[in-house]
């Protein structure tokens, strides 16, 4: 095997890649935090909904779950100018990423909100707890704290899921890494040392939020 | 010339629905194979060998297939010397990240496996190979399966990734037939509603699997 690797001029794009790792870091804070909040509301709607709202809301989780995300993200960028609607990349980013999220993240919330037994809830209204608050403290913390590990797995995984973006141009990582590989056409030492990036971003991640679920939660 | 978006292209986006499924296939045994020996290496008696499974899920959930892809994509002609297509890249990356994600489902079906079953078969002067073989993973396979129908929904949705280093199957061929059409919607929804059609049974047999298996235990 006679390949020379050349790593310099990857490291002289070291600025460029910065910034793809500041979109990447932003589009994955705003999807997770944008999703989660979905993803609650729609699990809290399929368990506490009434049928229609039920329906409504197992159809959406049923159909994300069952199609690609960049197909989702083809419908979003290129698809919904057609009827009107033309949003930038990242716009059009976010949107698909957190419908995307929000579906998975619904799923594993609703499991958490099943595990909470209803004599739970009936002990929380009897103490005097109004509805919101029984939601919050008697069904909503604890349910967090179940499926935490569950939840927290998803996000690593849509960290690394939103370089699918740079299939739209939006100038993530990823989309970074392809220019830079038509820069330098160093392909193999450029998609490396991104692998390498994203699992430092994704181990780095996963360390947060074990920080988080401690200091949250409390030692077990 | 821009043709118009007809029935003739959804004939041709249900046909290129077979170059996905070919994938999910290859992709299944490659990864069924290499997830096998992941499992096999997490339960394994040696701290070593369970460090070097764990290491190498790590490594692979951590990074985004799309990286692996285009490694293997840009990697393999340059380590091998010999030009390499799209099939070949995507097969080994595809073996490589299935095996990371149905090894932790395995491993964790045989761990699932009470420790009195291991000590039984030890007391009864069972190797670890013989426990295996024929206390545990007879168990542990029919735990396996909803999971594995399950992931198997993740691989089929997955396999649309493969068509950004050119290799055919439903996404390109939708991008393809937009190309020719341009009816972004209408091809982008055909191509979403054929996904749907392949995945949404195999979701509702793994949970019906699941749930008749609830029942049983």
């Amino acid at each position: 095997m006679s390949y020379v690797f050349n790593f310099r001029d990857i490291w002289a794009q070291q600025d460029f890649l910065l910034d793809g790792i500041g979109i990447t870091l932003l589009l994955s804070s705003v999807t997770i935090a944008a999703g989660f909040v979905l993803g609650a509301i729609v699990a809290s709607m399929r368990v506490y909904g009434g049928a229609t709202i039920r329906a409504v809301s197992a159809a959406y989780v049923e159909i994300i779950r069952n199609t690609p995300l960049i197909v989702q993200l083809f419908i979003v960028f290129f698809g919904l100018p057609g009827l009107g609607v033309r949003l930038d990349a990242m716009t059009a980013s976010l949107i698909a990423l957190t419908i995307n999220l929000g579906a998975y993240t619904a799923e594993i919330v609703r499991a958490g909100l099943e595990a909470i037994p209803r004599a739970q809830i009936e002990a929380g209204h009897s103490l005097g707890l109004s509805g919101l608050q029984v939601f919050r403290h008697v069904v909503m913390f604890p349910a967090l704290k179940i499926i935490y590990p569950a939840l927290t797995s998803q996000f690593v995984l849509m960290m690394l899921a939103t370089s699918i973006v740079s299939q739209i141009s939006a100038p993530d990582l990823f989309h970074v890494a392809s220019i830079i590989q038509s820069r330098t056409f160093r392909d193999f030492e450029i998609y490396l040392v991104v692998a390498f990036i994203y699992l430092a971003l994704a181990l780095a991640l996963r360390i947060l939020f074990a920080g988080v679920g401690r200091i949250a939660f409390g030692r077990r | 010339m821009i043709r118009e978006f007809n029935l003739v292209d959804v004939y041709y986006l249900v046909l290129a629905a077979r170059w996905t499924l070919a994938l999910t296939v290859l992709a299944f045994i490659g990864g069924g194979i290499v997830g096998l020996l992941v499992a096999l290496l997490r339960v394994a008696p040696y701290r070593l060998l369970r460090a070097l499974g764990a290491t190498y899920v790590a490594a692979v959930q951590g990074i985004p297939l799309l990286a692996w892809l285009f490694v293997f994509f840009f990697g393999l002609p340059i380590m091998t010397k010999v030009q390499v297509s799209p099939w070949i890249a995507a097969m080994i990356a595809y073996s490589i990240y299935a095996g990371a994600f149905l090894g932790e489902i395995w491993r964790g079906c045989l761990v699932a496996i009470p420790p009195q079953q291991w000590e039984a078969g030890s007391s009864l002067g069972l190797s670890f190979g013989q426990q295996l073989r024929y206390v545990i993973v007879p168990q542990a396979l029919r735990i396996a399966i909803p999971p594995t129908v399950g992931f198997l929904v993740q691989l089929i949705k997955n396999t649309s990734l493969a068509a950004v280093i050119g290799f055919i199957e439903l996404t390109r061929e939708g991008q393809l037939v937009n190309a020719a059409t341009y009816r972004p919607f209408s091809v982008y929804i055909t191509v979403a509603a054929i996904y749907f059609a392949l995945c949404f049974p195999l979701t509702q047999l793994s949970r019906n699997l699941e749930r008749r298996m609830r029942v049983a235990r």
